[in-house]
């Protein structure tokens, strides 16, 4: 039973498409403040190689070193972050083009690349690295055992962080606020709220989240670094805000639905019947293309759309 | 401190930001080298070195920007009406397989025509694979950037099928080294495509092509009706349909046009310089992305692209020539990326002035 195709692709579905949720969350609190952030993928490929470095380079219990290298990643996320907050808050560059730009630069030619290689990172397995953490007799439940006792514990964690994101977003004040600015940023300053300080604190957390998603590639995934080992998830998580009409509980649904995708060529590998590798391999990128097609109706975006202020410089003089 | 816009944009500005901006990020590339222990001089001069001045370089470099103008143009046509065509790497391949499939299937025809049918099929190649995201933002409004980006993966997956996991008619077949090693079948001679040699610099037939493509693009856009409509659009898509211009019409053929020059980079990858439709040859390159930075770098305008393309050829010549030896891997991603953030926000001083003035010593009653 724990071994039929289903559970399997369930199981590995939800660890793969744990890394997208964690971009998608970050990703998503960046764009509710009105900052278009398409350096992603660039962002979690530093996490995921500083994180990796962390992991080598800590000398303690293997707890310690593992929560120590995903804040060391976050930080090396919120990093890249900050260089993007920077031009399109301060010097008001267009958000496009400077996340584009994010993405070369820290991407699979650039930094990522250039730091896995200069601190030598190639090549060795992680010493420490995520594993399941409830006992094995509880993994062994049939069906249930595998999906939901068999994760990590960044896993757990990110459910604790969808929890928390969805609370913030709509419970909190400041959460209430951040929505205020990437909705209708003039509104927001006239209320008092510091426009450019939400949009740099949440470009920067979501920096972080997307660092941790790169971390989770390589800790708990591959766990090795390789250069490139996100393979598009940034951008995959790019469209998962979009799908998910802006809100975190439906990135969770959204990411283990990719991350079922992403896991089915390797489940398919065993059976004789399989289609091609690349076939299966190229999988999740057209669910992504015919996804973001059946939610950019009219009526869809009418109801559910994207903040208003997505992508627009906020200028006090220039309203 | 205050910042408010120029209300006239001084022409010594437009010169001075740009360069200055340049320094800028020669000087952070300079930090980052430091911290990791590299002697940062050095590194610039074998840079500068390899990509223009040694024996032959000036040639090598010649050959990595025919594919950087023709991606460049690709995407400096589309981000011109603010149609983020990012899918010029996809297109590229998609270019080069049907070029090369041309190539291949006018075995004894003359050369001239082969090479005529190639960019034909290169262009038209790159022209179908843009249509998928060109139709969806078109028709319904679908979010061009994932789309066309999301087709890149595909089509890196579609041409390693060709050659590595299927016998295509792409693939060599005969012979001891086909078998071990999996690669393009071998275009016929008169498949490739001519060049030219002056004073020891080779120019292939596709980087002309290229300047002529640039031509046509500034004819285009700055001398016809379509162009016009096109920049009407793109500053405000709403103005365009009251003005009763056909928007979706527009965007589709803006992303055909697009992707048909990303396909004739592809193209030009088989007649020029692979002679063999080259998977990983293609996929590592990154052409499609460094174009966007060629784009944006020369503001959209399509003669800048092509020497942007030729200086950014350069660095990334340079990266191949100096790979593996103590030439820091990533280094030219690093560098492209700091010229392309330096550059973008060098804009701020062009478009607007930086005021410093003492704060009153009180704050202002609110009168207005």
């Amino acid at each position: 039973m724990n071994n039929s195709l289903l559970v399997v692709v369930i199981a590995q579905g939800i660890a793969y498409g744990t890394p997208l949720l964690y971009a998608a969350l970050g990703e998503l609190l960046a764009e509710r403040s009105g900052v278009l952030n398409l350096g992603v993928e660039g962002m979690m490929l530093v996490g995921a190689v500083m994180g990796f470095w962390a992991v080598q380079r800590f000398h303690v219990t293997s707890p310690l070193a593992l929560v120590g290298a995903i804040a060391v990643a976050a930080l090396a996320g919120a990093a890249m972050a900050a260089i993007h907050a920077f031009l399109v808050i301060t010097l008001r560059a267009n958000q496009i083009v400077s996340g584009l730009a994010l993405t070369i630069f820290a991407g699979v030619a650039g930094l990522s690349s250039y730091l896995g290689n200069d601190l030598n990172l190639a090549r060795s397995p992680a010493r420490h690295q995520f594993q399941a953490i409830f006992p094995k007799s509880w993994q062994d439940i049939n069906a249930v055992g595998p999906i939901l006792f068999g994760q990590s514990a960044l896993v757990y964690a990110s459910w604790v962080c969808v929890v928390l994101v969805a609370l913030y977003l709509t419970r909190t004040r400041v959460g209430l606020n951040l929505r205020a600015v990437g909705e209708s940023p003039a509104a927001a300053d006239a209320m008092g709220i510091d426009v450019a300080g939400y949009r740099y604190a949440h470009t920067l957390v979501g920096g972080a989240f997307a660092g941790i998603g790169g971390a989770t590639f390589s800790l708990s995934i591959t766990p090795q670094w390789l250069a490139g080992l996100t393979q598009g998830a940034g951008w995959i998580a790019i469209a998962l805000v979009i799908f998910a009409f802006w809100r975190p509980t439906l990135c969770l649904v959204g990411a283990y639905f990719f991350g079922a995708f992403t896991y089915l060529p390797f489940a398919l590998q065993k059976y004789s019947w399989a289609p091609p590798p690349e076939l299966a391999q190229s999988l999740p990128y057209v669910m992504t293309v015919l996804a973001l097609v059946l939610v950019s109706s009219r009526a869809a975006r009418l109801r559910f759309g994207a903040p208003s202020a997505l992508g627009q410089p906020y200028v006090r003089e220039e309203r | 401190m205050r910042i408010e816009r120029r209300l006239a944009q001084p022409r010594w500005l437009m010169l001075v930001v740009p360069l200055l901006s340049l320094v800028v990020a020669f000087v952070v590339a300079t930090v980052i080298l430091l911290a990791t222990h590299h002697p940062p001089l050095h590194s610039f001069r074998r840079l500068f070195d390899a990509a223009f001045l040694a024996n032959g370089a000036l040639t090598e470099t010649v050959v990595s920007a025919t594919p950087l103008a023709f991606t460049g143009l690709a995407a400096a046509v589309a981000f011109r009406m603010n149609l983020f065509n990012i899918g010029a790497e996809g297109q590229l391949y998609a270019g080069a397989i049907t070029g090369a499939t041309m190539g291949l299937l006018l075995g004894g025809a003359p050369s001239p025509v082969t090479i005529a049918v190639m960019i034909l099929a290169g262009s038209a190649g790159g022209a179908l694979l843009a249509a998928i995201p060109g139709v969806l933002r078109a028709f319904f409004s679908t979010n061009e950037i994932i789309t066309s980006l999301m087709l890149n993966y595909v089509m890196a997956l579609v041409i390693d099928y060709l050659i590595f996991d299927s016998h295509s008619y792409l693939r060599e077949t005969k012979g001891f080294n086909a078998s071990v090693f999996p690669q393009g079948k071998q275009l016929p001679d008169a498949a490739t495509w001519s060049s030219w040699t002056i004073h020891g610099l080779v120019l292939p037939l596709g980087f002309l092509v290229a300047i002529g493509v640039a031509v046509g693009l500034w004819f285009l856009y700055s001398r016809t009706r379509f162009g016009f409509e096109v920049q009407v659009i793109g500053d405000s898509a709403r103005a365009g349909r009251y003005a009763g211009m056909r928007t979706r019409r527009k965007i589709l053929a803006v992303m055909l046009l697009s992707g048909a020059v990303a396909g004739l980079g592809g193209a030009s990858q088989d007649g020029d310089f692979r002679h063999q439709l080259d998977p990983r040859g293609l996929t590592q390159a990154n052409y499609g992305y460094t174009g966007i930075v060629v784009a944006a770098l020369a503001r959209y305008n399509p003669f800048a692209v092509v020497v942007v393309a030729f200086l950014l050829g350069g660095l990334q010549n340079a990266g191949y020539t100096l790979q593996g030896a103590d030439f820091p891997n990533g280094l030219v991603g690093v560098l492209q990326g700091l010229i392309l953030f330096c550059v973008l926000g060098g804009e701020l001083f062009v478009r607007y002035r930086i005021r410093f003035e003492r704060r009153p010593s009180t704050a202002a009653p609110a009168t207005q």
